[in-house]
């Protein structure tokens, strides 16, 4: 089914989704769950939690293995959810779509496979002060291991990434990679991708794209964007942990050396050679994340189910409203792009009030939001800050979780006044 | 009590909004600072030491952080003056959590350590001795280096 095909429902009722996801049934210190941490994990809906249960009890086996009839249920789910995830981003084809076990490992994959062999001195690597850990470490690191130079896109006091700067950023250097997020996970920034892979594919340089934020909460069509590589995380977006995606072009995917070695990724293993399998079994060695691949399968299900524009919508409403909200509270500081620009996501500070305090305060009103430095000591740096909170919403948030926020830091202001 | 008032229980704001024994010491005989990279606490202690090259004479510390982190330096400062650094480079975390006095995480324990974790460092360099083992661990964790 083409993306073109899905009706947009623009309206979500997050009341009714609610009651998908059996985590919210229980009291945290006597008070009801306000879940507002989506963007380091999300809760996993009942129709998820069914598909495990059941694959596990009817149609468990390894895949691509046996020929018995176990096997044969088992491939058809995992090859099945393959197919599923790739229609998700508009892949061209499913052989083109890796399984890995995080967005983590996919860009660590791109980083190696394709980074080692191509990589070297007068080369350059691009990232954005924006990155998270996951798409900055990798890069930084093979690009040390290969001599070649590892830079920055810098970011306006917005926290929008300074476009103008590209060329700057360049530097006459041989740009062969750009990678970056598509929606910063510590400010929701959202960035522009298609004019970034312009760019990158200008200075004929690959466009790696982060999507770990983007792909439970927008559509997402890797075409469109003009990208060649993309990674994404199930667990982030309602399935299970230990699996994730990696797009990548056919062409470039056939070119790269392979990641991981052993069972399964091979064409023949002699005493004198190993050659390698056709993708995506090239890179997929071992014995993959079956059912979980299954159940991220399931998750693409219900998030379509649900309507990516709508969750997209609903949860730009509540980042308006929250910033809205929390910017009426004297001592708070919010960092980032206005609410028109950002995706569900809002980190603040509270004057004079480290965020460990605030959120073991919030906690205690069943409030779960997340305080540190969110895998981005690069923007933490850039901010002068050594922490921030961060509070970031999903299908199943509410409003009133919202407003359960803004009475809890008038409570933490209480305690540290 | 509720859970609640035993984690932030007044003692413990009272240390956080009017920390004891805040400042520098300009030639301290020992100096540390330290620092939490998972929540970005930081402090740096100084120690003047008596003739006797041992009786902790006035220590002092500067830092920010969370209330954990900062109420338990500012007690653990109030705990070791006057006494002999000797006896502080061994003097065992539970004295200084027993003071503390709140149920702790794993992750908040390091925030209530670091001060102790930060002088221990100080007096050991101080003296030529090594860490002992048990603070090595937190020493590895936490990122230790010298003030001033």
């Amino acid at each position: 089914m083409s993306p073109m095909a899905v009706t947009p429902q623009l309206k979500l009722d997050a009341t009714k989704i609610r009651a998908d996801f059996p985590i919210f049934e229980q009291l945290i210190h006597g008070k009801p769950l306000a879940y507002l941490d989506s963007a380091v994990t999300s809760h996993k809906p009942r129709q998820v939690l069914d598909v495990l249960r059941s694959f596990y009890e009817t149609s468990y086996g390894n895949v691509h293995r046996g020929v018995y009839t176990l096997s044969e249920r088992s491939t058809e789910a995992y090859e099945g959810a393959r197919q599923k995830i790739a229609s998700f981003i508009n892949a061209p084809a499913p052989r083109e779509l890796i399984f890995t076990r995080s967005a983590t490992e996919g860009i660590n994959l791109v980083a190696y496979a394709w980074g080692l062999s191509n990589l070297g001195p007068g080369d350059v690597v691009v990232v954005t002060e924006l990155e998270h850990h996951s798409n900055f470490v990798p890069w930084q690191y093979v690009a040390g291991r290969t001599g070649a130079d590892f830079r920055m896109i810098p970011l306006d006091d917005g926290g929008e990434l300074q476009l103008d700067a590209l060329d700057t950023v360049a530097g006459g250097g041989n740009v062969k990679v750009v990678a970056t997020g598509l929606v910063s996970n510590s400010l929701g920034t959202i960035n522009p991708i298609e004019r970034l892979a312009g760019w990158a594919h200008e200075q004929g340089a690959i466009m790696v794209v982060d999507a770990a934020q983007a792909a439970p909460h927008r559509r997402i069509d890797v075409q469109a964007l003009g990208c060649d590589f993309l990674a994404f995380s199930s667990h982030k977006m309602c399935g299970p942990t230990s699996v994730g995606a990696l797009w990548g072009r056919g062409e470039l995917l056939e070119a790269m050396e392979p990641f991981n070695l052993g069972g399964h990724m091979i064409r023949s293993v002699r005493f004198e050679e190993t050659t390698w399998g056709e993708i995506p079994a090239k890179f997929e060695a071992g014995t993959q994340p079956i059912a979980e691949a299954v159940g991220f399968g399931a998750a693409v299900d219900y998030l379509n189910e649900v309507g990516l524009e709508a969750i997209e919508q609903h949860e730009h409403e509540l980042a308006a409203y929250a910033l809205e909200r929390l910017g009426e509270i004297p001592g708070v500081t919010l960092y980032g792009p206005p609410a028109d620009r950002r995706a569900g996501i809002v980190s603040f500070n509270v004057e004079g009030i480290h965020p460990h305090d605030v959120s073991q305060v919030l906690d205690w009103e069943g409030i779960a939001i997340r305080a540190g430095h969110h895998c981005c000591q690069p923007l933490m740096q850039k901010l002068g800050v050594s922490a921030t909170n961060r509070a970031s919403f999903y299908l199943y948030t509410l409003q009133d979780e919202i407003d359960r926020l803004i009475a809890g830091l008038e409570k933490v202001k209480k305690v540290f006044a | 009590m509720s859970e609640f008032d035993q984690l932030y229980r007044e003692v413990i704001l009272d240390h956080y909004k009017n920390p004891r024994g805040h400042g520098v010491i300009e030639d301290a005989d020992a100096s540390a600072e330290g620092q939490n990279p998972l929540c970005g606490d930081e402090v740096a202690i100084y120690v003047a030491l008596g003739d006797d090259g041992d009786t902790i004479d006035e220590v002092k510390f500067s830092g920010r952080g969370c209330a954990i982190s900062q109420a338990a330096t500012s007690m653990l400062t109030e705990m070791v003056q006057g006494r002999k650094a000797s006896e502080i480079a061994t003097m065992p975390r539970d004295e200084l959590l027993d003071e503390v006095g709140i149920p702790l995480t794993p992750i908040r324990l390091k925030c209530a350590l670091l001060g102790l974790g930060v002088l221990k460092v100080a007096l050991h360099r101080a003296k030529g001795t090594p860490l002992p083992e048990e603070w090595a661990g937190l020493a590895d964790e936490l990122d230790f280096g010298s003030a001033g």
